[in-house]
């Protein structure tokens, strides 16, 4: 919904990955395809983090649709995939779909990053569920969507707050027995985390208050995203048929 | 250089924007009513077209009966040839479907429940029926053929009623399980069609050739079937996707005279106040916001902002859009779960508004104001964070009374509890936590 808040990345996000990864373009470096199909979003996307020199962010390929998309990302073998949700063909699904192989790599994963103008819950969680190890709406800024791409690139998951909110509501029926089942329900600590997220609370300040470090934090976020990938309960497929997902 | 005030031209737009939105009225037509309905509407449904009380109809449908059984015969044309609708006139807009709001906070459908009405006025029909075959004289001849024709008329009834189920769950969706239901108030209804038809058969002495002449039906019937089943299908899915394609049409005729007549409003707004980037901002976000719950609301109307908010979420979101409106500070807001409003939550509700325009106020500067409501069990929680410079609680003097009186106190005296957690420099976030009432309804 908003600029500055979209990602974990903020202020405390960024401020994690400069004390952690080295900062600005320094050290790092990594290879971008945007599937889009507004040619004018990707100028724009292109313009805003494609100064290598800069950010580290180098956009080493261009689709509109999800032939194209599936054809660039195979050729090229990004890191990490900016990828639209509403594209001609089938949709940012359909291209998880297509490139599961290329996610599963141990050694070379591509890792999808959902960038969308929707925040709607049928979306994200459709592409999350698809395997993107992130979802950000259109409105991030440059910096932040830059940071993402990094966290992405490094495994971990980018959260943003709607995106816990959903998720929590997702499970949030099941709450009632915390204890059975522990390997497909979130744990109170999980929990705890999403909903730190959902309030809008950066990784960092998380882990402060939480008294983990932000290591921790991170990993409980990648259980959450596993979790919901693979979790086939009940609740949960309800959920999703309700809101037309599946 | 300007051009003429408030014409705005945009090359290739489609003309969808000036399909006819509003039709007039439609002319004044007789529905069978679907709701409240005794027995097939009639009564309800020529009530409401003529304006009458429904008893007075009903009332003459039984007296035209006792004239030798015309009420029947006119009851049943009406069922035969009136379509089923809603409501009379005058009641059109009455909603078949009421909405409930379900414990986990979701919206559901609620299909009525029959009335317990229908049972009892079938169980009056058929004593009336009795009295009425008792106390009149037909002569034995024709009494004979009487158990049977009322068979007939009760297997009849029974189908014919079902249709108009089928008909009516095309609007209200009822659910699966009911289809075994269906389809054995279907068979019970061919079964005493057949039985009285048999019946007739052999009260005029021919029981003899019974058996063959149901076998020759029953080829006839296969034979019929097999001919135009696949006509007869192919129909149907016809039907029904081009059904499907008819409101999907409409559906995109729809959004787009919304998208364009909104779009275009706040363009030309855009271009008279391109100067003020404040009120750009304002108008851009008013109708991203406006167009976002148009397009990903589950509920899809999203249209109802006169009247006032019944639940939790309604209220967290519409505060959140009005101060945003109002101090042009983005406002981001999640929700999980909901509720419905109560004297509590309300004052909560209340207490969280007056927290957003003051994270809007003095916090603005550092960004989105972040707002967070759950609802989880009984307790409704919310909390309100800027990332603004902070302030120290006990310096503000003790007659300032914004935070102390409208937000802890307010909360304090409705029985919950309000933390108000500042750091100089780092933002201020302000947490809410309500139990609901007892009663929730």
């Amino acid at each position: 919904m908003s600029d500055a808040t979209e990602t974990n990345g903020t202020a405390g996000g960024a401020e994690t990955a400069g004390a952690g990864a080295a900062g600005g373009g320094g050290g790092r470096h990594v290879r971008v395809v945007l599937v889009d199909d507004h040619r004018m979003f990707r100028t724009g996307v292109q313009a805003e983090i494609g100064q290598t020199a800069e950010t580290g962010v180098e956009v080493v390929g261009e689709a509109a649709d999800v032939d194209q998309a599936v054809t660039v990302i195979t050729a090229t073998r990004p890191e990490v995939v900016l990828l639209d949700v509403h594209l001609p063909g089938g949709g940012g699904v359909e291209v998880l779909r297509r490139c599961a192989a290329l996610t599963a790599d141990t050694e070379r994963p591509v890792r999808f990053l959902a960038l969308s103008v929707s925040d709607a819950a049928e979306d994200v969680i459709g592409v999350i569920r698809g395997g993107a190890r992130g979802y950000v709406t259109k409105t991030i800024t440059g910096t932040d969507l830059v940071d993402s791409i990094f966290r992405v690139q490094e495994g971990d998951a980018v959260f943003s707050p709607r995106l816990a909110g959903f998720v929590l509501d997702a499970f949030a029926s099941t709450d009632a027995p915390p204890v059975d089942e522990d390997l497909d329900r979130l744990t109170q600590r999980e929990r705890e985390v999403l909903r730190l997220i959902a309030r809008g609370y950066a990784y960092k300040e998380i882990a402060k208050q939480l008294f983990i470090s932000v290591k921790t934090v991170e990993s409980h976020v990648s259980a959450v995203l596993r979790k919901l990938q693979l979790s086939n309960r009940h609740e949960l497929t309800r959920w999703a048929t309700a809101r037309r997902l599946v | 250089m300007p051009g003429p005030a408030g014409h705005v031209t945009i090359v290739g737009m489609p003309e969808a924007a000036s399909l006819p939105v509003d039709d007039p009225r439609p002319p004044r037509k007789l529905y069978r009513s679907s709701d409240g309905r005794w027995l097939g509407g009639v009564a309800r449904g020529l009530a409401g077209h003529l304006g009458l009380p429904v008893i007075w109809v009903r009332l003459a449908f039984v007296g035209l009966f006792m004239a030798n059984g015309l009420g029947a015969l006119l009851y049943a044309a009406f069922w035969f040839w009136v379509p089923l609708g809603v409501g009379g006139v005058g009641e059109q807009k009455q909603p078949l479907v009421g909405t409930a709001t379900a414990p986990d906070g979701r919206r559901r459908l609620l299909a009525r429940r029959p009335e317990k009405g229908q049972i009892v006025a079938l169980l009056l029909m058929v004593i009336v029926s009795m009295v009425f075959v008792g106390s009149v004289n037909l002569g034995s001849a024709a009494k004979a053929y009487l158990l049977p024709a009322v068979l007939v008329a009760a297997g009849v009834a029974l189908v014919w009623r079902q249709a108009d189920n089928a008909r009516r769950a095309r609007w209200v969706e009822v659910g699966r399980r009911r289809r075994t239901l269906t389809l054995l108030r279907a068979a019970g209804g061919v079964l005493l069609v057949t039985a009285g038809v048999s019946a007739i058969f052999v009260l005029q002495g021919s029981a003899a050739h019974l058996g063959a002449v149901l076998q020759a039906a029953l080829v006839v019937l296969v034979g019929i079937t097999l001919l135009a089943g696949p006509y007869l299908v192919r129909m149907t899915q016809d039907l029904s996707e081009e059904r499907l394609m008819r409101i999907r049409a409409q559906e995109r005729a729809e959004v787009a005279a919304h998208v364009h007549d909104s779009v275009l409003h706040t363009l030309t707004l855009i271009q008279r106040n391109a100067d003020n980037g404040n009120e750009v901002r304002r108008l851009a976000r008013a109708q991203e916001r406006d167009l976002r719950t148009w397009l990903y609301k589950p509920e899809g109307t999203g249209k109802d902002e006169a009247d006032e908010p019944d639940t939790v979420a309604e209220a967290v979101r519409r505060s959140a859009a009005e101060v945003e409106d109002k101090h042009g500070v983005p406002i981001e807001v999640v929700i999980v779960g909901d509720c419905a409003l109560d004297e509590r939550t309300g004052a909560q509700m209340q207490a969280a508004r007056e927290a957003m325009v003051n994270a809007a106020k003095y916090g603005g500067e550092g960004g989105a104001v972040q707002v967070y409501a759950e609802v989880e069990g009984r307790t409704v929680f919310v909390s309100v964070r800027d990332r603004g410079p902070g302030f120290d609680l006990d310096s503000i003097p003790a007659d300032r009374m914004g935070v102390r009186e409208s937000i802890i106190g307010r909360m304090e005296r409705n029985g919950g509890t309000a933390r108000l957690r500042s750091v100089p420099g780092g933002g201020t976030e302000v947490e809410l936590e309500m139990e609901r009432a007892e009663k929730t309804s």
